[in-house]
């Protein structure tokens, strides 16, 4: 903490709140911090202090860029959004000339993965469903993890009112059905003419922002109590830059975990929006789209939906090796050297 | 503590009011009319129509109509289905059915989520890691209208192990497969959530610690490393357990379970606000009950956290 | 009955189909490839008779009131608990059962015996009120019944269905003594007498009309069947018993049934299967293509009296005048009704060679103009261009093709012909789909269509003008597109007149010549029953409406 604003006695917060309260403990613990330059921490500070300070994120890239498994994951997300980006740079074939001869037919000549049950090429529409499931997948995480993280984070750490208000809205809107809000926010004037990806984000978005809220509420409760939190809330720091600096890296474990896995399920879920006719339009071609479709030919045709869910599959791979990386250069246990 | 608990519980009130609000305007704004599709697209009698759309209040304002049924709701009556069927007995048939469903699908994922997860967290990288991602993965990507095909298809019919439905009354026995198959997906976070949680804490000092004073390393593993890993995990579980119910829709399809996700689809289909409303209300109950279960219970993991 | 057979979760507000049961005979007409047809007539098989059979369902949607049964689920339930004046046979032909005789000079009075000494399961006596009071209970606005249209030929009915009627009689219905009434329609109308059978035209007891909604839950029928004790456990299953004072054709030849409430027709499939349900009287789409391996000589195909079309409503600017008849008529051919047959229903259903359905009597696939809907690419082409020259598609426009998609077996059909209209005519063709059927029902009821829609029908009773008269009459209740045109409306008009069937027949057919130019809908296919059962059952037939003889079906 170089820039250490005047010191001064800062009484824990939690003092005044228990006894409001009326906890049973009569138990009072006075908290005292000593001046900067009285305390063994002074000395520690000035070492660091000629070396380039690193910040945590800083460090955590330093190990990340020498792990292979973020090396490989990168290269795959980097492929998918290369596909989701430039189609047609993978494929010649039309993914929407479909017809009824072809239809169900294995690979052939130029279509090497063969028919789909409506006979169009299963390769083509692969690529060409790239964008629409890697941009629903994405953002909606993107989204899901601002929203339910920030109001989360924020409902876990000050606690009160404030936790009771925004988690008994998180409640609500968790036992909210999916399908009745798809189907009124799609029949929205704003989305009902013009039906796009983001319509679908928007509704995804809605509907998952109380899991990671929650997730990231329970990990911030966990974190707020640790020493490193009382060490920065006495070493000065303001109650809010002690959440954002010190208790939100350290949450974050459980959060990385739900939205690697969430995007393949909001890929998934999108499938489902499109089954029930509130998702993308037919003329939007997405994986999910093709998985639903070929429910129809499971039992005589699986290859028609093994393709689709194969490429989910390897989408959603690269983003838990992804985040399994990421989380391993940001806890300094686990970080070898 | 039990002035926390009273304190949730006297929240429920304004949730209460929110939820019935918030949904029943949702259904009212959901487009088509109701009675329209009664008549199943054969004509019908104007008479008839505004006869059977008076009966409904449909006809009437929505803020009347919402007052009307919060009148109705003091005197506990939860509205009559478009069969003319009391709500509160649609929703007493097919509550105890989903709720048996949903926590076997919760004891289920639960114990293994948690089992695989610390074994893949303490053997990070190996062999069986790397297998509960692949098997994650399939989870995840194959939709539950495939698994539950599959699984279907596979035990009830080929093997004849199990019906390939839920018999009359849903019997435990006959839930197993459903159950399975319903906590199939939440499995895969409960694994990958607890493996995260313990890899964190497996070089945690107090592990160090415990091990260095010479702990077993059973004991090491069951006290020190997983009740410290389960905060995001029981977080997890308790939000879903309410997904579970309202959620089971294509499970509940597959099994042909009598339970609370059909009849919220199909409600919701109809535009039948009396059922979604109610059923919405009971989930919520559930939500809040399950969440203050959740609070209590990280105090319990973490003696740190304190409610006051 | 349209959108019947469609439905997966929804068959409840999809569908209407009036499952008139039909006694006796083989249901082995037109392409059945059905073991069934070697089986024995009702109660013959010498299989157990002891037996309950199991068979799929939906939850009925109302109480057990005739006029207010509208739907599958609840329609077959009526027709095993409850008898009217006639019943069909397996062809679809009127069978009296209550009816002693029903006569007629001018086809506008008829004067109706009923046989005496039948009862109600209740012990209440049939007679000509039980008739009377019910038809009037169905048809007055103040019952608000969903069936009370079905009366609208009887005199009077146009005063007790006005809105707010406290009117409960119609003049029509004439009650001569306990086993006599007469009926007195508003118009002439030949084909009255079949319609007899249809379920709104049940008798009720006395005890029905104290409290109809008591009564709806628990009814006291006249049928071969009568409801177990406790037998309706909603969304779960409804039991039927053999009624004992039954004495009609349909005796039963088993020792009841108990409808099994599903909500996808999957479900019930895997459940046939396992030899864990009995008899299932729709394969699921996922199924088609497997169902004749899996079940060998225990599954049936044939055609029932309904179709499948797509309506086209004259209101859209792009299809008036010439160049819209013409538009009609490219789109038509474009469509590849085998191919998609083939494909989609794997050989489930019968491509369309005019508006009825080929179980009904007087059915002609030769009338003149059919070969309009012949897929023909070339033909196709220079009618749109034809149509092109009189005044331009609107540029970029999409042909969208609406359709709920709610129920299972519709997406895929309309995604094909949609392709099959993309690939050979110089437009693009769209599913549009509608996530709810009572959303799907608003548009559609209130004109609102920006292309296309499916469309369907199934019969309510078996005739022609079943398919027609509601369909494109003028202003008639399902004419979902406003068609209209003068010199159809005046065939009609002359077909119900007509003094013999053969006759009427002939008018009505002739009235489909002018149909076929300016298509108000595209007919696509006539519909197929895919069913099957399992190895404990003998003796199923399905009859001319597709649905199962229940009550002639053994144990083995």
């Amino acid at each position: 903490m170089p820039e250490n604003p005047t010191p001064e006695i800062i009484e824990p917060e939690g003092a005044a709140q228990r006894i409001r309260s009326g906890k049973v403990s009569t138990r009072k613990i006075e908290h005292y911090v000593a001046r900067l330059e009285d305390t063994p921490l002074q000395d520690v500070d000035k070492v660091d202090e000629s070396a380039v300070p690193l910040s945590m994120w800083a460090q955590a890239w330093r190990s990340l860029r020498k792990q292979p498994l973020f090396i490989i994951s990168a290269i795959l997300i980097l492929l998918v959004i290369a596909v989701a980006v430039f189609p047609q740079l993978f494929t010649h074939t039309d993914p929407t000339s479909c017809t009824l001869s072809n239809a169900r037919k294995g690979p052939a000549a130029g279509h090497p993965l063969g028919f789909t049950f409506q006979g169009c090429d299963i390769y083509a529409r692969i690529i060409f469903g790239a964008r629409a499931s890697v941009l629903v997948g994405l953002f909606t995480t993107i989204f899901v993890v601002i929203i339910g993280g920030a109001l989360g984070a924020l409902a876990g750490y000050y606690g009160g009112w404030l936790d009771a208000v925004l988690a008994r809205i998180t409640d609500i809107f968790f036992a909210l059905p999916l399908i009745l809000g798809a189907i009124i926010i799609m029949q929205l004037p704003a989305f009902r003419d013009n039906k796009s990806i983001w319509t679908v984000i928007i509704t995804l978005t809605i509907f998952g922002w109380p899991q990671l809220a929650r997730i990231t509420r329970g990990a911030v409760i966990e974190a707020k109590n640790s020493d490193y939190v009382m060490a920065s809330r006495a070493l000065g720091l303001s109650k809010f830059k002690t959440l954002v600096k010190h208790v939100v890296p350290n949450s974050l474990a459980p959060i990385i975990v739900i939205a690697t896995i969430s995007l393949g399920i909001y890929i998934v879920a999108e499938a489902t929006l499109s089954f029930l006719g509130v998702g993308l339009p037919p003329s939007i071609m997405s994986w999910g789209n093709d998985i639903a479709s070929a429910q129809i030919s499971l039992r005589n045709n699986p290859a028609i939906l093994m393709w689709p869910a194969l490429a989910l599959s390897v989408t959603v791979l690269s983003f838990i090796m992804l985040g399994d990386a990421v989380r391993d250069a940001l806890d300094p246990k686990s970080r070898k050297g | 503590m039990i002035r926390f608990t009273l304190l949730r519980f006297l929240q429920l009130i304004p949730v209460f009011l929110g939820a019935t609000l918030l949904v029943y305007f949702l259904v009212f704004a959901t487009p088509g009319n109701p009675i329209a599709a009664l008549s199943g697209g054969k004509p019908m009698s104007p008479a008839v129509e505004a006869a059977l759309t008076a009966q409904y209040n449909l006809d009437k304002p929505f803020w009347m109509q919402y007052l009307l049924y919060l009148k109705n709701l003091l005197s506990f009556d939860l509205g009559e289905t478009f069969s003319g069927q009391p709500v509160s007995d649609v929703i007493g048939r097919a509550f105890p059915v989903t709720a048996r469903l949903a926590i076997m699908a919760l004891v289920f994922e639960a114990f293994f989520g948690i089992i695989f997860g610390v074994i893949a967290g303490l053997r990070k990288g190996k062999l069986f890691d790397s297998t509960v991602l692949i098997a994650s993965l399939i989870v995840i990507a194959v939709p539950t209208f495939v698994l539950g095909f599959i699984l279907q298809f596979v035990v009830g019919v080929k093997l004849a192990w199990a019906k390939p439905t839920v018999s009359p009354g849903a019997p435990w026995s006959d839930l197993i497969l459903p159950a399975l198959v319903l906590g199939l997906v939440s499995l895969a976070y409960v694994i990958r959530l607890t493996r995260t949680s313990v890899i964190e804490n497996k070089n945690a000092d107090y592990v160090r610690t415990a091990t260095a004073k010479g702990l077993s390393r059973r004991r090491v593993v069951v006290v020190h490393i997983v009740r410290n890993s389960m905060i995001p995990v029981v977080t997890f579980l308790g939000a879903d357990l309410g997904s579970l119910m309202g959620g089971a829709i294509v499970t509940e399809g597959i099994f042909n379970v009598p339970g609370v996700g059909n009849l919220l689809y199909l409600s919701i289909l109809k535009g039948e606000t009396p059922t979604v409303v109610a059923v919405v209300s009971v989930l919520v109950l559930v939500f809040v009950l399950a969440n203050l279960v959740v609070d209590l219970l990280y105090a319990w993991l973490d003696p740190r956290i304190r409610y006051a | 009955m349209r959108y019947n057979r469609t439905s997966k979760a929804l068959v409840l507000s999809a569908a209407l189909a009036l499952t008139l049961t039909a006694c006796g005979g083989g249901g082995d007409q037109g392409a059945a490839t059905s073991g069934a047809a070697t089986s024995t007539d009702a109660g013959g098989g010498g299989g157990n008779a002891t037996a309950v059979i199991t068979a799929n369902s939906t939850e009925p949607q109302n109480g057990l009131l005739p006029a207010n049964t509208n739907e599958v689920g609840g329609g077959r339930v009526m027709d095993l608990i409850f008898t009217g004046l006639v019943s069909y046979d397996a062809t679809g032909a009127p069978v009296n059962e209550l009816a002693e005789s029903i006569e007629t000079t001018d086809a506008q009075n008829y004067t109706i015996k009923i046989k005496s000494g039948q009862k109600f399961t209740n012990g209440e006596a049939v007679t000509a009120a039980s008739f009377v009071n019910a038809w009037n209970f169905g048809a007055a606005a103040k019952n608000a019944q969903l069936n009370s249209y079905f009366f609208e030929s009887i005199k009077g009915y146009d005063k007790v269905s006005a809105e707010k009627s406290t009117e409960d009689k119609m003049e029509g219905l004439k009650i001569v003594d306990d086993n006599t009434f007469t009926v007195e329609l508003s118009r002439a109308e030949s084909d009255f007498p079949l319609r007899l059978g249809y379920t709104a035209f049940y008798p009720l007891p006395e005890a029905a009309f104290k409290d109809p909604k008591a009564f709806g839950e628990n009814p006291a029928g006249n049928g071969p069947y009568k409801l177990a004790d406790g037998g309706w456990q909603h969304n779960v299953q409804v039991q039927l018993v053999p009624n004992a004072d039954y004495s009609g054709p349909r005796k039963p030849a088993n020792g009841g049934v108990t409808f099994k409430i599903y909500t996808t027709f999957d479900a019930a499939y895997q459940d046939l299967l396992a030899n864990n349900l009995d008899i299932l009287d729709q394969i699921p789409p996922s199924a088609l293509q497997n169902y004749k391996t899996d079940l060998g000589d225990r599954s049936v195909n044939q055609p029932y009296a309904g179709n499948a079309t797509m309506t086209i409503p004259s209101y859209l600017p792009e299809f008036q005048g010439e160049a819209g008849q013409l538009r009609r008529q490219a789109i038509s051919k474009a469509i590849n009704r085998q191919e998609i047959i083939d494909n989609i229903f794997f050989g489930g259903k019968q491509a369309a060679k005019e508006f009825t359905s080929p179980v009904i009597d007087g059915y002609s696939d030769a009338i003149p103009g059919s070969d309009v809907l012949t897929f023909d690419a070339e033909g196709a082409k220079k009618l749109w261009e034809q149509a092109e020259a009189i005044s331009p598609w609107p540029a970029g426009k999409v042909f969208t093709i609406t359709s709920n998609i709610d129920g299972a077996g519709n997406k895929e059909y309309i995604e094909a012909m949609a392709n099959q209209i993309s690939n050979t005519l110089p437009i693009k063709a769209e599913l549009n789909p509608i996530p709810t059927f009572k959303e799907m029902r608003t548009i559609v009821g209130e004109k609102k269509l920006t292309g296309a829609s499916r469309a369907g029908w199934q019969a309510d009773y078996p005739s022609l003008y079943n398919f027609l008269g509601p369909l494109y009459g003028t202003g008639a209740g399902s004419n979902d597109g406003d068609y209209s045109n003068p010199a159809f409306d005046k065939k009609l008009a002359e077909g119900l007149s007509a003094t013999s069937v053969e006759e009427g027949n002939k008018i009505f057919n002739e009235s489909q010549e002018i149909l076929l130019k300016d298509l108000p809908v595209v007919p696509l296919w006539y519909q197929g029953v895919q069913g099957g059962w399992s190895t404990k059952v003998a003796d199923v037939k399905f009859g001319w409406n597709g649905v199962p003889l229940y009550y002639a079906v053994t144990g083995k």
